[in-house]
């Protein structure tokens, strides 16, 4: 469980994040959803501590996490897996080093306990044979599926991902979609997920929360989007055309 | 002017971040031995071929200001080597593998950077500063001072091809003049430059890698600042070690 309470974030004097209090529980996909520009990477970084917040607190399970003396932050690191907007694969490394990288780093296993890990988590989403590619000659679905493989290698407690669909095609985006909702229910996992594709709103909206220009402006489920009376998240939902048929076949 | 202050308050707490204790040592081992080959071995060709030219135009610059009968020419050769010695093959080797490593370098971390490939070790728990720059660091102080001895004995041996080829300085008087009144103290001298130039290219390019934001146009801003501000801290810290070591 982590939970953000009344988090202001600003930078140079220009706020981004306004009094931000939420709630994530485990074992569901937690989306944070909105407009380019509104906040959501800014937030998703202070929850992680990537971005120091100027007042408010944040908690993981009870421990307040943003007041941790750097060694006990890193403690509870190593039980964030996080997927970057772009993948965030490092470059001069194979895939099978990527996704290495935490168990080289953090474990004394041996090395073909490591190698089983790595192609467990590979296999877990759906890649086979690539461990000796560079990410240079992945496409975007596969580094995505790459990245995730390294976020789930150290069995995190806690999953952020970034727009994990962003710069992929439908049918990809809905299988990385499935896939994090599985490994999330299936480890009991905290997973926050960043998007403002309203296809995987209505796929995996368990629990979502609408940031309006750095404010929390609505919170509800899949079920409740579609028929609130909340001008700028109807804006949002509605600018996509599957939102619009799908409240039109509703109404039928 | 209060920029200037920021930027080396913010180098000096970077470096504080590289040199705090790593968390698994045999990983840095690696990569260590990665960079002397991204950043080492493969600049001696450069270096080589930079050095066996200056070589050659030293001794026929020398040649030319000693064209007097009074002066032995074997001072031409004397004159080569010490230029070589003391100033080429430290510093402006140095200043050459600014340009090179410099801006490698930074583009290199600064890409990680904006790509978030920083955030993502950062995230693991990993001291990102260390793990990036502190193999570099070491692995270019090591591996310079090599490249520096390298170059000496190329450019030296440039302008004895020189001579053989032009016959512009007698060869036999070029090899008395290389001999003479050699002080090995200069190489010393000469290696503890080119380890503190190595330093501080990296060091420097790395801080300005690590702290690019924004876009591949910050990026190259970044690498072309790593350059520059190297360079010119390379002549500084000649001029300093200059006058500790030699006077
Ligand atoms: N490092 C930063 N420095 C200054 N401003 C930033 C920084 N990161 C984000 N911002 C600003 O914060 C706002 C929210 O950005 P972001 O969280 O990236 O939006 P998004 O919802 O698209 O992820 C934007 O106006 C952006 O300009
Ligand atoms: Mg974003």
């Amino acid at each position: 469980m982590i939970r953000a309470d009344h988090i202001i974030k600003s930078f140079d004097g220009r706020i981004v994040l306004n009094d931000i209090t939420a709630e994530f529980t485990p074992g569901i996909t937690n989306l944070i959803i909105g407009q380019s520009g509104s906040g959501k990477t800014v937030l998703l970084k202070s929850l992680v501590g990537l971005h120091k917040i100027d007042s408010g607190n944040i908690f993981y399970n009870d421990i307040c996490f943003n007041t941790l003396p750097f060694a006990q932050m890193k403690a509870i690191r190593k039980e964030v897996g996080m997927l970057f907007q772009g993948g965030a694969l490092l470059d001069s490394s194979n895939v099978e080093e990527n996704v290495r990288l935490p168990l080289d780093l953090f474990t004394n296993m041996p090395m073909d306990e490591k190698r089983d890990r790595v192609n467990f988590c590979l296999k877990r989403v759906n890649l086979g044979n690539v461990n000796h590619l560079y990410p240079a000659e992945l496409s975007g679905g596969m580094i995505k599926r790459v990245a995730i493989a390294r976020a789930i290698v150290l069995n995190p407690k806690y999953l952020f991902c970034d727009e994990p669909n962003s710069g992929l095609d439908p049918m990809t985006s809905v299988l990385i979609d499935n896939l994090i909702q599985e490994i999330t229910q299936e480890y009991n996992i905290t997973t926050i997920i960043n998007t403002h594709d309203m296809n995987s709103v209505m796929e995996i909206g368990e629990h979502i929360i609408f940031i309006y220009k750095g404010e929390k402006w609505w919170e509800g489920t899949k079920h409740d989007i579609l028929h609130t009376d909340n001008q700028e998240l109807n804006d949002f939902v509605f600018a996509s055309a599957m939102a619009k048929r799908a409240k039109a076949a509703e109404q039928q | 002017m209060k920029k200037l202050f920021e930027y080396i308050g913010r180098y000096f707490i970077l470096m504080g971040k590289v040199f705090s204790k790593p968390e698994k040592r045999t990983i840095y081992w690696q990569r260590i031995l990665v960079e002397m080959q991204a950043l080492g071995l493969s600049s001696i060709g450069i270096v080589a071929i930079i050095s066996v030219f200056m070589g050659a135009v030293i001794t026929i610059q020398m040649a030319l200001n000693f064209e007097s009968p009074f002066i032995p020419q074997y001072l031409i050769g004397y004159a080569a080597r010490e230029s070589m010695l003391l100033e080429f093959s430290s510093t402006i080797v140095a200043l050459i593998l600014a340009g090179k490593v410099g801006s490698n370098i930074a583009s290199e971390i600064g890409t990680m950077r904006i790509t978030e490939q920083i955030d993502a070790l950062e995230i693991m728990g990993v001291n990102s500063a260390s793990y990036l720059i502190l193999p570099k660091i070491i692995s270019t102080v090591i591996f310079f001072p090599f490249l520096t001895t390298l170059s000496m004995g190329i450019g030296i041996a440039g302008g004895y091809v020189l001579c053989i080829l032009t016959g512009a300085v007698n060869p036999d008087a070029y090899i008395t003049g290389i001999r003479y009144d050699f002080k090995p103290f200069y190489i010393t001298y000469s290696l503890i430059k080119s380890s503190v130039f190595a330093f501080v290219i990296t060091s420097i390019s790395g801080f300005f890698g690590y702290y690019a934001n924004g876009n591949s146009l910050e990026v190259g801003r970044a690498s072309t600042q790593a350059v520059v501000i190297s360079s010119i801290a390379i002549l500084i810290f000649n001029l300093i070690l200059t006058q500790l070591l030699l006077m």
